[in-house]
């Protein structure tokens, strides 16, 4: 993947990186990579890792609280270690460029394109004779359409990929050698992103620029990335070729990360990486790794593995050489329950609106008990108020909704309290849905003395065994929610809607704020209870990958219209309509794919 | 086929947990720590001291003749006479608590008022929205203290009224402040979450949103109180607080005015210890406004964008 035309000198090369809190306590260590022109790097790794850390010293920046302590950062043989602000000012934008993850909090949304994209040129004014004509170049390059007066738009006017594709324009106007992008795809639809995609590989390797990527979606990196760096606990535990490292990882936990990719081939459990990753300051000496590794011994613990070279590649593990090709891979989906005939919910014809505008319209959906049933949908597909409408929510809507044979009023606060018991809801964010000023007891316990009016001793008995079923310990009931990982979060939120013993659960996007490796053990703990509570689960989703793995059925909505609907197996194997076929080919996939052979082994999977 | 659920290894946190639970004070306490906090507790500390253990320490009766008018300082009256000839000193030290007490009630009143009328405009939204915050306009367009004696005029200097006046005025602008703060947290998921089962308003308004609303109240409540000062001393400079004979700091500026040449620590001292206290009760609130702001701003990307250069915020 290596541009053939190249020089083979090195745009960015980073030697013994390390970077420190204020206090002390190290962020990133003994990081070292160098990429080439026309190369990306995938930087990947769970949140915590200290990927974006390093992404950012990169420009030479280190955010409020960390500093960069040792080690070099050469970019076109200068290092940035170092230097002033003054210096890194010049070298920031024309030589290092930056891609955000959020376009929209990075462009003001008070000026124009045009008056945003001259300001960074002029900002270098050696980087181009022509301003004018290198914008409109940088942008035809993006893919933007100069014609539609983009230049004279405001931020807001654009949607997020064209947003994301003027920040990478930005990042190109300079005609810098080395471009960070962080995590840039992470809040678009998997159209837009594989698009997206294409334009950074495209414009990467016309220009000859190093390019380092950011992402905790492994999948997103195998098909644009050459090399690939895997961070865990502020250290890059894996480093080699793309092919290599996915095809055959040698790290338990590249390994881990790997199974937890859902794809949308087959119907496969998802192994998760259980745990979580330990922040700084609190990282066991010896191996990081070793509390969450199924291989850890004595000497893991004893002290850390210094990188080796095993099969062309640098791993930090003392057992390189025996954990090799041990990957696991989930086994089949044991076949799903019969898909049954009696309906629990049934919606009918139903129109949603957002003032004037209509979001849903004429929507037909029925869900058959004890199954699981997926809506799937672009963003502003209306996947989300169809949730909405049907929990409660949204009370502006016309059509006929049926549950359990009775008619759903619109607006929780016209239903009354059995229905609202029987119908419970997770929220998507689980770092929003959780009152920062409540224990987890008191927030599970909440439903509880909202519909059952328990005595003080059977509502603690009930949160512990709620808690007990999401796999958390009683003694997490103390603990504060801004004490919990995200994922520990999301299983609070799945405990407060099932302590209460509901019907139908509403899940919205569940898992989308969570890493690929906590997301595989939600969906997996999801599936556990769905199937042992003999629970009706309505799935909204944006990841076609993730259906397969929970759902019978589906529903693909686009536009607020459903267009196609039926057993998950039906739809992805036979997609009968053009947008459920474009959508199941730009759900990004593991391009090297690591042979299904030793799952049953494996001691991933107990 | 396997399900694997392996539960998270707990987090290495038990110790911290216990240090962290109640997380109103521990905003006061982390206030006090900064050095800006520790010097506006240090001279609230001193007037508070000085007002409250002053009665019990004054050398003479607040009302009693024992010099001169206006005598200049002396061995047996520290700080001289004022216009009766009454120990200055000994009113300065009977004369504070009172004003303190009526200051701090107003305060609470008025937060308490303005705080319940800013969540309820913001959560309830629609008319009880409009006719909360008109009503706030109304009353923000008189000026404070004309607002107070008109109030006091038509029913008569009682302290009661005087306290309740003061922080009367004082609940508009904390209705303001208070409901912006819950405009935002009104459409959290949290929120969401109870509404789904049908809460109450008035329950989901006490117990989920009030809980998240105690550092913009505890700001408020100093500031509120700074102002409350301010207004009970003006009051009592034009004549409004307790009858004559009685000591009050606010009225013996007032009454020792003409005397300045002659004795002018009858109406430094208490003026400086109302300022003292202001400035003090100001600079604590501050620490605290620090301190709530610090823990809530996070880097984001605009402003990450911005310092490296590639962004064009302000």
């Amino acid at each position: 993947m290596t541009a053939v035309d190249a020089p083979p000198s090195t745009s960015v090369e980073v030697e013994d990186l390390q970077i420190r809190l204020a206090g002390g306590a190290d962020v990133v260590d003994e990081v070292s990579f160098r990429v080439r022109p026309g190369e990306i790097l995938g930087l990947v790794g769970e949140s915590g890792s200290g990927k974006t850390t390093v992404a950012l010293a990169l420009l030479g920046y280190a955010r409020r609280g960390l500093r960069i302590t040792g080690g070099h950062i050469r970019v076109g043989g200068r290092d940035l270690v170092g230097l002033g602000e003054g210096e890194l000012r010049a070298v920031r934008g024309a030589e290092v460029a930056y891609v955000p993850q959020d376009p929209a909090a990075a462009l003001n949304p008070t000026l124009r394109i045009g008056h945003q994209m001259r300001e960074a040129l002029a900002a270098h004014p050696d980087a181009a004779d022509d301003p004018e004509a290198r914008i409109a170049q940088v942008l035809v390059d993006a893919r933007l359409d100069l014609d539609s007066g983009i230049l004279r738009k405001y931020p807001h006017q654009l949607s997020g990929g064209q947003q994301q594709r003027v920040a990478i324009a930005m990042a190109f106007a300079c005609r810098s050698s080395v471009i960070v992008l962080d995590e840039p795809t992470t809040g678009l639809d998997v159209s837009t992103q594989r698009h997206v995609l294409e334009t950074v590989r495209n414009l990467c390797r016309s220009y000859g620029v190093a390019a380092v990527y950011v992402s905790h979606d492994l999948a997103v990196v195998s098909g644009l990335v050459s090399q690939v760096a895997v961070m865990y606990a502020g250290r890059v535990i894996e480093l080699g070729p793309t092919e290599r490292v996915f095809a055959d990882p040698v790290h338990p936990y590249t390994q881990g990360l790997l199974a937890a990719v859902p794809t949308p081939e087959r119907a496969e459990t998802l192994i998760g990486v259980p745990g979580h990753p330990p922040r700084p300051g609190h990282r066991p000496s010896g191996c990081s790794f070793a509390p969450r590794c199924p291989y850890a011994e004595d000497r893991c613990r004893a002290q850390n593995p210094p990188p080796v070279q095993v099969d062309g590649r640098l791993v930090r593990c003392v057992r390189a050489s025996q954990t090799a090709g041990a990957t696991p891979r989930g086994g089949q989906v044991v076949a799903p329950p019969a898909v049954r005939t009696e309906t629990l919910l049934q919606v009918h014809g139903l129109d949603a609106r957002y003032g004037r505008f209509a979001v849903l319209r004429h929507v037909d959906l029925r869900v058959a008990p004890e199954t699981c049933t997926a809506v799937v949908g672009e963003s502003g597909s209306g996947k989300t108020t169809l949730a909405r409408c049907i929990v409660g929510l949204h009370a502006n809507w016309s059509g006929q909704m049926r549950f359990e044979g009775t008619d759903l009023a619109p607006g929780a606060r016209r239903r009354d309290k059995e229905v609202l018991e029987r119908i419970q809801y997770v929220f998507q964010n689980p770092y929003t849905s959780l009152n920062p000023r409540k224990t987890i007891r008191q927030i599970v316990a909440q439903p509880l003395a909202h519909f059952r009016a328990l005595g003080a001793r059977e509502t603690d008995e009930r949160v512990v065994t709620a808690l007990g079923e999401v796999s958390l310990g009683a003694d997490f009931a103390d603990r504060y929610p801004d004490q919990l990982s995200g994922g520990e979060r999301q299983r609070v939120a799945i405990a407060r809607a099932l302590v209460v013993e509901p019907t139908l659960l509403v899940c919205d996007e569940v898992t989308s704020a969570l890493d690929v490796s906590v997301q595989a053990v939600i969906v997996e703990l999801l599936r556990r209870l769905q199937h042992e509570r003999h629970l009706t689960m309505l799935f909204i989703t944006h990841n076609l990958a993730l259906v397969r793995s929970i759902a019978q059925e589906a529903v693909v909505l686009c536009d607020g219209r459903v267009v196609e609907s039926g057993p998950v197996e039906e739809i992805m194997e036979r997609p009968a309509d053009p947008y459920t076929v474009r959508l199941i080919q730009d759900v990004p996939k593991l391009a090297h794919r690591v042979g299904a052979g030793s799952g049953g082994a494996s001691p991933w999977s107990p | 086929m396997t399900s694997v659920l392996v539960p998270d290894s707990p987090s290495p946190a038990p110790a911290a947990v216990r240090t962290r639970r109640r997380r109103g004070s521990s905003t006061l306490a982390r206030a006090a720590r900064t050095r800006r906090g520790a010097i506006g507790l240090a001279l609230v500390g001193i007037v508070v001291a000085i007002a409250v253990i002053g009665p019990f320490v004054a050398p003479y009766s607040p009302t009693a003749f024992v010099t001169s008018p206006f005598a200049a300082p002396s061995g047996s009256t520290l700080l001289g006479g004022d216009v009766l000839g009454r120990d200055v000193l000994s009113r300065v030290l009977a004369g504070g608590w009172l004003l303190l007490v009526m200051a701090s009630a107003a305060t609470v009143f008025g937060v308490v008022v303005g705080a319940a009328a800013g969540i309820s405009a913001a959560y309830l939204r629609g008319s009880t929205d409009g006719l909360i915050m008109r009503s706030v306009d109304v009353i923000l367009a008189f000026p404070s203290l004309v607002f107070v004696l008109l109030l006091v005029s038509i029913v008569g200097p009682k302290l009661w009224l005087i306290t309740i006046a003061v922080g009367f005025v004082q609940a508009p602008p904390v209705a303001r402040v208070l409901r912006s703060a819950t405009l935002d947290l009104s459409e959290r998921d949290y929120v969401k979450a109870v509404e789904l089962q049908g809460m109450r308003p008035a329950k989901v308004m006490s117990s989920e949103l009030l809980p998240n609303l105690v550092s913009p109240l505890m700001v408020e409540l100093g500031l509120r109180l700074t102002y409350s000062i301010v207004i009970m001393a003006g009051l009592a400079f034009l004549g409004f607080g307790q009858p004559p004979p009685a000591p009050n700091w606010g009225y013996m500026i007032q009454e020792n005015r003409i005397g300045l040449s002659s004795n002018p620590w009858a109406v430094i001292v208490p003026a400086a210890l109302i300022s003292v206290l202001t400035v003090g009760a100001n600079t604590f609130t501050d620490a605290i406004a620090r301190v709530v702001i610090g823990v809530e701003r996070q880097g984001d990307d605009a402003t990450l964008a911005s310092t490296l250069g590639l962004g064009n915020l302000p």
